[in-house]
Formats: C-alpha cells, structure tokens, sequence
C-alpha cells in the first residue's frame, strides 16, 4: 500500500502539467549551461594535471613564482592571491544577499548588494591582471639551456635566490641598434634580455657565491621537495649548456621553469578571467535593470538569481584553479 | 516559482486563436517556430549530406581507379587534379571534410536538431520550445558554422586535411602540410561555432522535456523518440565542451606558440620551439566528446526506429522501460569508453584493459535494444511503409556493424586491423548507415507533419529504400575483408603495395556499388521536393499513431494546437490493445491516442 501511495506522489511531481525541479525554464537552462562549461573547465584542468603530472619532478613550485604583493618589495608567497580570492569570495556572498533581498522584493538592497559584487568581480580581474603582468616581468631572470630547460642562481652564502643584475658582468660591445632609418622600416626592434650569455657566464665565473639552480626537484632525501642546487663546479659546467637568457614569462619561455607552467597559467586564468569579466558586464547590465526597475514591474527578482548562479559557478572554478595553481 | 511557469503558459495560451501577422522573414528566415526550425534544420542538413556523400564518391573512385585521369575531377577539383588526376593534398581534404560534414553537420545537427525540434513540443505536447529565440540562435549558428566550413573549401591552401580527427602535429603546424594552414583555422572556427550551437539547442530539448510536458504526460508515459531526444542532448551538454576545450588549446598551440599538444618537433631540419606537450593528450581530449558523439549520432536513430517500428508493427514496442534504460545505460557508458580509439596511441596498457572492459559492457544496452526491436517485429501486423522499411534496414545494419564493434573494441583483437578499412567498414555500418536509414525512416514517416499533410511517394521510397539496403551493404561489407587483408585507412593509394593488388577487384566493386548508391538518393531528393509542392495530402493521423503531433491540425499554426492542449492519460503504444473478451478498446480502432482517458475495467500496459 505504501508503495502505491508513493507512485502517487511521484507521477504528481513528473507526471506534466507543471515543473517538476520547482525552478522556471530559464533556470534550467542556465543550471545546464554551467554543467556542460564545468566540463570545458574540466579539460582544461584534467589537461593541466596530465602535463603537470608528466613533469612531477619538475614542475615549477607555486610558492617560488607567486611571491609579491604591489607597491612592497620582498618574499611574499602567495599572500596577493590569498587577498584575491577573499575579494572573489566576499563578492559571491553578496550575491547571494542580493538575490535573497530580490526575493524579499527590497530593490535599494538589491541595488546596493549587486554594487558590490561588481566593485569585488572588478577587483579581482584587476587584481589577475596585476598577477599576470608580474607573471610576465618576471622576477630574478634565468638562463634557459639548449634543452629548454631553466637554470636559476642562487647566492650559495644565503641560500636566497640571486637575480641576474646581481652578478652578471657587463662586458663592453657594439651592437648596432635597429632604427627605422637603417633597416626594414615597419618593424621595430625585437625585445633584448638585460644581459647577454656571455655576460652572465663571465659574472658567475667572477661570483664564487652565485651556484646554478636546475628544475629538478628532489624526491628523497634532507631537501625532498626543493629544486636541486649545483655545486660551484658543476655551475660552471652547467652553464656552457645555456642558450638564451629568459627574464619574465610568456608563452614560449618561462623563467620560472617549465613552459607549459606558463602556458597553462596564462590559459585556464585566462579564460577564467574572460568569465569573471564577462560575468562583471551580466551583473552590471542586471544592476541598471534593477535600478530602472525593470524587476519590480515584473514582478520577481529571477534575473538576479540567474545571474547568481553563474557568479558563483565562477567562483567555484576559482577555487578548483586557486587549489591547483598555487595551493598543491 | 510556480506561478512563473502558469505566466508562461498563459504567454503561450494567448497565442492561439489570433494569428500574428507574419513577413517572409519571420515565417521562413528567422522563425522562432520550432516547425519550421526543424525544417531549416533539415534541409541545411541534407544539402550538407549532398556535399558530404558526393566528396566521398570522388575519393571512392580515385581509390578504385588510382591515379586515373577524370573530367570529373578537374571540373570539380580545378587546380587540385591536374589533368584530371586528383592530388593527393586534396583526397586527405576530401576525406577530412567527408568526415566532419556527415558526422557532425548531417548526423548531428540534421538529424537530431531536425527531430529533436519537430518532435519534442509536438509529442510532450507543448506550444513551442522553451525558448524560441535561444532554438532561432541555434540554427542560425549552426547555419553560420556550415557556411565556415564550406568556405574553407574554396581558399587558396585547401581545407582541412588532417582527417576529422585533426589529431596534432599534423593539424597544428601550418607547414605540416598545406591543408593546416588557413584550411585548419576554419575548421577549428566553424566547430567553435558548431558547438555554440549544439549547446543552445541541447539546452532548449532538455528543458522543454523537463518543464514542458502537458498534464498526464509523466517521464514513462514520453515515446521512446522522446527519451533518445533527450539523452541526446544530455550527452552533447556534457561531450561537446571538452572537444571545445581541445579544440582551444590546438588554435593556441597553432596561432600563438604554445606547447599543450607538441614536443620535440624537427621540419626540413629545423628545430622548433615547442616542448613539453604531448599529442595523446589531445586523443583523450577529443575522444571525450569523439565517442559520446556517436551516440549523439545513434540515439535519435534509435528513437526514430523504436517509435516507427511500434506504429507500423501495431504493437506496443517491446520492453519499453528495458529500452529506457538501455538508453541512459549506452549514454552513461559512452563517456568512458573514449580510450578504445586510443590503443595504439602509446597509452598505457594497462589502460587499454580497463577500456576493453567498459566498452564491451556497450554491448548488454544494445542487444537489449535490438532484440527489443526484433520482438517488437515478431507476430506484429506488419505495414511495410517505407519509414518502416528503413527501421527494420535500421535494425539489421545496426547489428551487422555492431558485431564487429566487439572485435574493435578488445585491445588485443583491435590491434590486427586497427586503422584499416575494418575501422572505416565498421563505424559507417553501425553509426553512419544506421543513422542515415534512422534519418530516413523520420523523415518518411514524420513528412505529413512537417509539410502540413503532404505525403512521400511510397513507391519511390520503396526504390530507394531497396537500392540504399542493398548497395550499402554492398559497398560495406566487402570493405571488412580489404580491412581484414591489412589495407590501411586514409591512404590516397595503395599501389605501393603489391600485396594489395588483388584486391583493386573489391575496390572497384565498392565504388560502383557507391555510385549507385548515391545515385539513388537523387530519387529521396526528388521525391522529397517534389512532395513538399506536389505530395498528396493525407489524413491527419496517415500512420493510425497514437502519440500527440498527430492531434494537431494539418495546417501549421504557432503554438501547434487550436483549443487546449490536450491532456495524457496513457503511454505512447496502445496499439492492437483488447480487453477481457478480445475486443478491441475502441472499437474497430487498433490503436489507442494517447489523449483518450483509460476505460474503467482496462488494464494499464507497463505501468
């Protein structure tokens, strides 16, 4: 008899005629749009493991490539990121008070809640862009070998790392500079490394405290988990195999080590920068309709709600790509 | 939230009844009517088929006749077949673009968006799509995206040519060869937009199902068209944003220097900058979507066959939650599988193991479909419509190309003829012939409701169901021996090999039978157009079904029915259904609509 009584029920709820999820189709649609988009952030990221996992040894360590915070000097890891996503969080909360105020009818808070969900989605693309043009400049500059890989530099005294300015001498050369007027007018000059190879060798070979550091990182032992330092001999060896001299990061080299660290990055924060820079633009053409209140003639706040649910998807990935970015 | 869903309904109650005045824009261009959607949908659809099945002619003959000169070609070709002879650049294009046309602009998006439109608000029994204006964007885009692809056929460097797979290198480096130049860009572009729209329209079935289905309509008592519709789209939501995934990272990889997919790579020996990547990463990228996307492509096929099969054999289909099930069981399964395509790409071992074992596990939810279709068949009172004939066509090429998925889907077996003509024989047999004769067998079946009432020529369909039965067979079935005999996919010519010499017989047998295919789809065509202008005009329900679109008026109107929408009172197949004394519900009416309410003294069937 139960389970008769329990058919019922059922075949009310699916049975037609009405919405058996209890949610409008507009809804729907946008609860099933962010599924098949959380499967493309999926790639991405089941992509970023795959690669990251066939470098394991490695793979640049977060903690030595995130480490400023703007207008301070200094070692900082990770604490401008930690800020970010704070700000990227505090945005979803006020989301979800805006779209509670929609549901209590109460425009002003509504205004004022998808205020600052605009101000914290518009911080924290700031924010990503600050990160990508340190990313960019670069940090202490490395010498990439004919393999491809990176050779960063220690001060051997310290154990802190040493940049190129540090130690690298400069050796006196011509070199003719590339103007308009002397060679192919429409291009300029490409852009130079602050120092040449052979400067950087003749400056390690000058500083017997500055050792090479490789990728590697060390598996077992005391410095399990750091990257491997050369003795002073082998930096001298070392560095025969350099080719070029890499300061910053783009999408080719990458002196922070391994480039698909760098083509990853600029990828998946990328495009998830370009969902939380569109997701700004829904919510501040949502918050003009509340203000001209186009809601409150219609009668319900959904369009709040909708856009609710794609802030806080983006906000979910954030996490999923903060965790595997810079936090494992 | 549910006085949001009556304002809905009563937006689409009020469009009854007055007729807005409509342009030829708003009736035939941008139509947001979901009628004449699905009819974009399928005429776009079979014009890309066109393209698609005469591409594969061209090829089917330089592989009979190697390196014959053809007026043909060099009308067609131009500069890529001089003298008639065709360049091997543009028999790797040809087949390439063979690939993706009929995978994903004819069996995607022509069939499924065709029926998927037509079917879902007229058989739930809704007024429209959920959103009309989202299914309009669909099309278009899906118009946007064919346009793409057909553009790259006519630049400089020759369109694609890294097979529809466009696995890299080969695909990401302009100078790999001249087709991943420009030719690849275009194709990366058009399947982005390709996507987009897939997305809308997968979003616009799977929402209308859910929200939209008239009172009585619950989820058991949906036809099975309408179950397929909807896995479908669920899988498409859930596969096609991985191929977008891959398909960005290889634009990156190919216009801006990254190195997701390439490593080590050496040209007219220089070496290039790329490091790191690797290509088997794109494989399990793609093939994420690549093999949930032939289900996107057989599902609908089945639904068809299962509806169509159940009206002509005027009996309940057999075991219809068995079907059901089997249905999201083939839709769970296809989404880990895709590693079966991969055992030869340097994948683990190990790996290829346990893919063996989940693809096998395909087979259990597709036998129980195909007995269910044989026993749905089995002492039925058997109208052979032409519709009909394609299911049971359906129902036998489906099998036929399904045994030898076992054997390509064991790792150890697959590695005899993977990537020969076994391959090729096998996925057209059981994907791409089955989803035509599934295509087929709507489209006969489902005319009269597309073009208010009109009806096909039942004899010329019979001509061309016969001519199409017999002549894929015939170029398919030989094609699993040249397959068996070592004969690689994808080569221009095998000429090289004098071990494949005797086979160049089988060759010319498989490209004749192909012309004569082909040609008798001309007789579809004409039969097709002839009957949207000249076509008799049926009863409303031609077929004595019992689902919903058949209660609508012949003439199309904005929001399908006049009065009320009707409301459900019993599943899709009371066909033949008696009471006690063997008499039937209705009398002298073997079936039962599904809007007529349930006797007291009957028995519900499966509930």
């Amino acid at each position: 008899m139960d389970s008769t009584v329990t058919t019922g029920t059922n075949e009310k709820v699916w049975g037609g005629g009405n919405q058996p999820l209890n949610a409008s189709y507009g809804k729907l649609m946008m609860w099933f749009f962010l599924v098949s988009d959380a499967l493309t952030f999926s790639g991405f990221l089941a992509a970023y493991g795959f690669s990251r996992f066939k470098f394991i040894e490695s793979w640049p360590i977060a903690d030595e490539v995130f480490t400023h915070i703007p207008f301070f000097h200094g070692n900082y890891p990770m604490y401008y990121v930690a800020f970010m996503t704070f700000i990227l969080i505090m945005s979803s909360v006020t989301m979800v008070l805006a779209v509670d105020a929609g549901h209590k009818m109460k425009k002003n808070a509504v205004i004022w809640y998808l205020f600052l969900t605009v101000i914290g989605g518009a911080i924290f693309v700031g924010s990503q862009a600050w990160e990508w043009a340190t990313f960019i400049s670069g940090d202490h500059g490395a010498v990439e070998t004919r393999s491809g890989r990176i050779l960063q530099f220690v001060n051997a005294d310290t154990g802190e790392r040493a940049s190129l300015a540090d130690f690298a001498k400069t050796l006196p050369s011509e070199r003719t500079v590339h103007e308009n007027k002397n060679g192919l007018w429409f291009t300029a000059e490409g852009y130079m490394p602050s120092y040449s190879l052979a400067e950087i060798e003749a400056g390690l070979k000058e500083h017997s405290n500055i050792v090479i550091r490789t990728e590697d990182i060390h598996q077992e032992g005391e410095h399990m988990g750091h990257k491997t330092v050369l003795s002073r001999e082998a930096s001298l060896e070392k560095i025969k195999d350099g080719k070029y001299v890499v300061e910053g990061a783009n999408l080719i080299h990458n002196e922070y080590g391994n480039r698909l660290f760098a083509d990853f990055f600029f990828f998946i924060t990328g495009f998830h920068g370009f969902h939380v820079f569109s997701g700004v633009i829904f919510n501040l053409i949502i918050f003009f309709n509340v203000i001209l209140g186009t809601y409150e003639k219609r009668g319900h706040y959904e369009m709040v709600e909708k856009v609710g649910l794609y802030w806080h998807f983006v906000d979910l990935v954030w996490v999923f790509v903060f965790t595997f970015f810079y936090l494992v | 939230m549910s006085e949001l869903g009556h304002g809905h309904e009563d937006e689409h109650g009020d469009d009854h009844g007055h007729h807005h005045k409509q342009t030829f824009i708003t009736k035939y261009i941008f139509s947001q009517d979901h009628k004449m959607i699905s009819k974009q949908y399928l005429i776009t659809g079979l014009i890309m088929g066109f393209i698609g099945i005469s591409m594969s002619l061209l090829f089917r003959m330089q592989l009979a006749w190697p390196g014959e000169s053809f007026g043909i070609f060099e009308t067609v070709l131009g500069k890529w077949a001089p003298d008639g002879v065709m360049d091997a650049d543009v028999y790797l294009a040809l087949v390439t673009i063979h690939g993706t046309i009929m995978v994903f602009f004819v069996l995607t998006a022509g069939l499924s968006g065709t029926f998927s439109n037509l079917l879902i608000p007229l058989q739930v029994g809704a007024r429209d799509m959920a959103s009309g204006f989202l299914n309009m964007v669909s099309y278009w885009l899906f118009f946007l995206s064919s346009i793409i692809m057909l553009s790259s056929l006519f630049i400089e460097s020759g369109p694609a040519s890294a097979g529809w797979t466009v696995y890299p290198p080969l695909s990401a480096l302009p100078m790999a060869q001249s087709g991943s130049g420009l030719g690849m860009t275009l194709w990366l572009v058009a399947m982005t937009v390709f996507i987009a729209s897939s997305l809308l329209g997968s979003l616009n079935y799977i929402v209308t199902v859910l929200n939209l289905r008239t009172q009585g309509m619950s989820m058991t008592r949906m036809p099975l068209t309408i179950w397929a519709f909807f896995v479908t789209a669920i899988i498409g939501v859930i596969s096609f944003p991985v191929l977008l995934s891959a398909g960005l990272l290889l634009l990156m990889d190919r216009s801006f220097g990254t190195s997701f997919f390439l490593s080590d790579i050496f040209i007219q020996g220089e070496v290039l900058h790329y490091q790191g990547g690797s290509p088997v990463l794109y494989e399990h990228l793609f093939w994420f979507l690549g093999h949930p996307e032939v289900y996107i492509v057989i599902l609908p096929a089945m639904g068809i066959v299962s509806e169509v099969m159940a009206v002509n054999a005027r009996k309940p289909i057999f075991g219809y939650r068995a079907m059901i099930a089997s249905i999201i069981a083939i839709a769970f399964l296809s989404t880990i599988v895709w590693g079966h395509h991969m055992f030869l790409s340097g994948m683990n071992p190990f790996l290829g193991s346990v893919f063996t074992f989940t693809t096998l596990l395909i087979a259990i939810p597709s036998a129980v479909k195909s007995f269910n279709w044989i026993t749905t068949l089995w002492k039925g009172n058997l109208q052979l419509n032409t519709g009909m004939l394609f299911s049971i066509g359906m129902v036998s090429t489906f099998i036929t190309g399904g045994l030898t998925g076992i054997i390509l889907g064991d790792s150890t077996l697959d590695i005899n003829v993977h990537d020969t003509y076994f391959v090729v024989a096998h996925f057209h047999l059981v994907m791409g012939i089955s989803a035509l004769y599934g295509l087929f067998a709507g489209v006969y079946h489902w005319f009269p409701k597309m073009f208010e009432g009109k009806m096909m020529n039942k004899n010329l369909g019979y001509v061309h169901f016969w001519i199409t039965a017999v002549g894929s067979y015939g170029i398919f079935f030989p094609m699993h021996f040249v397959g068996m005999a070592g004969v690689p996919r994808r080569y221009y010519e095998n000429t090289a090999f004098p071990m494949f010499d005797e086979l160049t017989d089988v060759q010319v047998l498989m490209t004749v039978f192909a012309l004569i295919t082909a040609g008798a789809q001309l007789i579809f065509a004409f039969n097709f157009v002839r009957s949207i202008f000249y076509g008799k005009v049926g009863p409303k329900n031609p077929w004595n079904a019992t689902t919903l679109e058949w209660t609508t008026e012949l003439k199309h109107i904005h929001g399908n029915w006049e009065g009320a929408i009707p409301h459900v009172y019993r599943w899709p197949y009371d066909y033949s259904k008696t009471d006690d004394n063997g008499e039937y519900i209705i009398a002298s009416q073997d079936f039962v609509p599904q809007t007529v309410p349930m006797k007291d003294d009957e028995e519900e069937l499966h509930h």
